[in-house]
């Protein structure tokens, strides 16, 4: 199956396909306000690949998870598309860290790629197409039969991306996916996500703390604060579009971009402007 | 093939150094009470014929399928409201742990008082007894579903029925199993001594029938009878859990290996 | 803090709607005040009962039997435990048995227990002691296979004599599954006991409810049944405070095999 780069196509390039705007998050519980997530705006243009990247602890998961519709913001908002997002939204699809608690061990990998679509109003073959095309493009079309845990960390986060790539989403959402996997593993999967993003032009949101994944990744950096979480600075990544982890992880520009989300990241740790 | 016949025979040899034991020592038993195992054997076929296992096993076992049926689908019903509400579980939990302790069998003086002695009693002493223990085992397993997964769920729209279907229920199957297992013990237990207490047949009763009778050799195959029952069941349940639980021995095997 | 209070609110709510419940099924006639005394006379019978000294004796005998069952069965299923898995050709040896003789249902012991000892308090151990043994040794089973083989290299590596290991290695590890097999055979030897008490005829609460059963003594009757209610509750508590206890080094690994 051939994918068109569909959503530039629809929304036209640049036009933004997330829009995130004053977000807000308040924990209150046991007399205790804790504040995570504080006045927090973002875009993400259609086709765009963002990496959110921000010191440990800083309410990334927060931030994803109200972003996703799994959290309601205590102020703020979130539009896809331009329609405010109340609970989760059709045209996302979110890929946890916790892989090995995001697939569903009593199903077969086949299964839990196809589990989402029997949602939609789709036809039993062309569930059956989206399945095998999803985990053919992840490489892994031999193990729709498996369980998910007969395979390996790094494999079933695979299974995780192809239960998203199958869904068909407008945007999607990385929560420190490749946090849990050895480094290997976790270079092959950023090539095979880099790969999929050029590939297929889905939106992808991706959080991590790993400064190098970022800048690796992403089109653009949005460096987040300490929390309360606001975006300390933006960080253009003008990398040519072809990455491989040898040469770009050794070219002049690449460890530029990289000193400057370290210096941003560094001083939100610290707390100073 | 030697590993096989090795395996085989640590199987069946200390069950028959048992069997060979029991009928050697007791062969010149002449204590009432301990007849030979050869006169038990032989009394067995004339003792359980096609007859007596439609009139009195039949029942019996019908009687503890059904109970345990209901017992089963309630016990999972109400376990899935209870467990998916943290308030409703607030206040149902306290009353629970208190007719969860009670113990089963005194229960049948007291269904009887409602239900008589026929085979709805026996059926609903059976079925208030086995609920307790899957319906108490289903709401700790439905609370206890990963919140990952039902994050997972709930952004990819998996609401409703098919939540319930595909991800709750399936995610407190282990518990669920746990349940049912203890039930199951609980219903054999109920369902012979509700015979016992009152019945014209059913295993039970034949076996008291036999103790007040003094035919001791006749009671003493109804003891077998009831272990062969007790035996067949779990192996039956055991079969049916492998199955249904393939997925959590194997992931439980994976992380043992892993860790 | 405040969720626990707010908790126990709730629970608290609980139990008064079921106690009303209770009153008001028998009051508005949706039940038969014969089969289903209002809760007035329910307590009013038990403060009676508080008040008959052979209910307290009674109440001892149940709780004689109770303790003596479980005690003989824990420490035999713990000794039968480590004995068989420490030498592997007894656990393959008796692996076969074992599975065959649990799931018999000790009531088909009854029969024999009246024939042996009457209604006698070893007619009642007979039962009890059947019935727990198994949970306890299936349990001790379990958490000796569950001992890390590192461990148990190590130990052999710094020339730990087969005692120092069972004591250092495998007891520790095993501990977990002995708790959970000592709560689960509490359990039971309650219900096997009251169930002794209640067929059999053995002096008991069991006794005592199959009198007030047959002499239509119905509030009296249920109770009977509050008090073993209460007497279950409290063994499930207790079982589970003391396993708390034990176990607060390991919390974490607090291990739990499904049979």
């Amino acid at each position: 199956m051939k994918y068109e780069k569909k959503l530039g196509k629809t929304l036209g390039m640049g036009q933004s396909m997330l829009d995130v705007r004053g977000l807000r998050k308040v924990y209150e519980g046991s007399g205790r306000r804790v504040e995570a997530v504080g006045n927090l705006t973002f875009t993400v243009d259609a086709g765009e690949l963002v990496c959110l990247v921000g010191p440990s602890g800083c309410g990334k998961t927060t931030l994803l998870k109200c972003v996703a519709g799994l959290l309601t913001p205590t102020s703020g908002e979130v539009l896809l598309e331009g329609r405010p997002v109340s609970g989760p939204p059709p045209g996302m699809a979110v890929v946890f860290q916790e892989y090995g608690r995001s697939l569903f061990p009593w199903m077969r990998v086949g299964a839990n790629v196809e589990l989402p679509l029997r949602q939609k109003p789709l036809t039993k073959a062309r569930r059956r197409a989206l399945v095998a095309d999803a985990l053919a493009s992840v490489g892994l079309a031999d193990a729709t039969g498996a369980y998910p845990w007969q395979l390996s960390g790094g494999m079933q986060q695979r299974v995780a991306i192809a239960r998203a790539l199958a869904y068909e989403p407008d945007v999607l959402l990385m929560d420190e996916p490749f946090a849990a996997v050895d480094a290997q593993t976790r270079a092959d999967l950023e090539d095979l996500v880099r790969g999929l993003w050029r590939e297929r032009g889905i939106t992808i949101l991706f959080v991590t703390h790993d400064i190098d994944e970022a800048v690796y990744l992403g089109e653009r950096v949005l460096v987040l604060s300490a929390s309360p979480t606001v975006v300390r600075e933006q960080v253009k990544v003008d990398l040519p579009e072809a990455r491989d982890q040898l040469r770009t992880r050794v070219a002049p520009r690449f460890a530029e971009l990289r000193t400057r989300v370290y210096e941003q990241i560094q001083a939100a740790k610290r707390g100073t402007a | 093939m030697k590993r096989l016949a090795l395996r085989l025979f640590f199987v069946v040899a200390l069950p028959a150094l048992l069997v060979a034991a029991w009928w050697l020592t007791s062969d010149d038993s002449t204590d009432v009470y301990w007849p030979p195992l050869r006169t038990i054997l032989t009394t067995f076929p004339d003792v359980w014929t096609g007859e007596r296992l439609r009139a009195d096993v039949l029942p019996s076992v019908l009687r503890l399928l059904a109970g345990y049926a209901a017992a089963a689908v309630g016990g999972v019903a109400l376990g899935t409201v209870i467990g998916s509400y943290r308030r409703v579980r607030a206040v149902c939990e306290p009353v629970l742990e208190f007719l969860r302790a009670v113990p089963p069998p005194v229960l049948v003086p007291v269904v009887m008082l409602f239900a008589g002695i026929g085979d709805s009693m026996k059926i609903a002493v059976i079925a208030s007894g086995c609920v307790w223990p899957v319906l108490l085992n289903t709401v700790e397993g439905v609370r206890a579903v990963d919140p990952v997964m039902s994050q997972t769920a709930r952004s990819y729209g998996i609401t409703g029925m098919a939540r319930l279907r595909d991800v709750v229920l399936r995610s407190a199957s282990p518990q669920i199993f746990a349940g049912l297992r203890q039930a199951l013990s609980i219903g054999i237990i109920l369902m012979v001594i509700s015979e016992m207490f009152a019945a014209s047949n059913g295993i039970g009763f034949t076996i008291v029938q036999f103790q007040r009778g003094f035919a001791i050799p006749d009671m003493w195959t109804g003891i077998l009878v009831l272990g062969l029952l007790g035996f067949l069941l779990s192996l039956v349940f055991h079969l049916v859990e492998r199955r249904v639980l393939a997925w959590y021995h194997g992931l439980r095997a994976a992380s043992r290996r892993s860790s | 803090m405040k969720g626990r209070r707010a908790g126990a609110a709730l629970g608290a709510a609980g139990i008064v709607g079921f106690l009303a419940l209770c009153e008001a099924v028998s009051r508005f006639g949706v039940v038969s005040g014969d089969y289903f005394p209002p809760l007035t006379r329910v307590s009013g019978a038990l403060v009676t009962e508080f008040g008959d000294e052979a209910f307290w004796t009674a109440l001892g005998d149940t709780l004689t039997g109770w303790a003596l069952g479980l005690a003989i069965a824990v420490t035999a299923g713990i000794l039968a435990g480590v004995v068989i898995s420490m030498v592997p050709f007894l656990r393959e040896a008796t692996a076969s048995t074992i599975e065959f003789l649990r799931p018999i249902p000790s009531v088909a012991l009854i029969p024999l227990a009246v024939l042996l000892y009457g209604s006698e308090l070893r007619s009642v151990l007979l039962l009890v002691v059947y019935a727990s043994f198994w949970q306890v040794l299936i349990q001790v089973l379990y958490g000796v296979q569950d001992v890390d083989p590192v461990a148990e290299d190590t130990a052999r590596s710094y020339g730990l004599g087969a005692w120092a290991r069972v004591r250092h290695v495998l007891w520790p590890t095993a501990l977990p599954y002995v708790m959970t097999g000592v709560r689960l055979a509490a359990a039971v030897a309650l219900i096997l006991a009251v169930t002794a008490e209640l067929v059999i005829g053995a002096p008991g609460l069991g006794q005592r409810i199959a009198v007030a059963q047959t002499s239509q003594a119905v509030p009296e009757m249920y109770a009977l049944v509050v008090v073993t209610g209460a007497l279950g509750l409290l063994i499930n508590v207790g079982a589970r405070a003391v396993e708390r206890r034990t176990l607060a080094w390991h919390q974490s690994v607090r291990g739990e095999v499904m049979v």
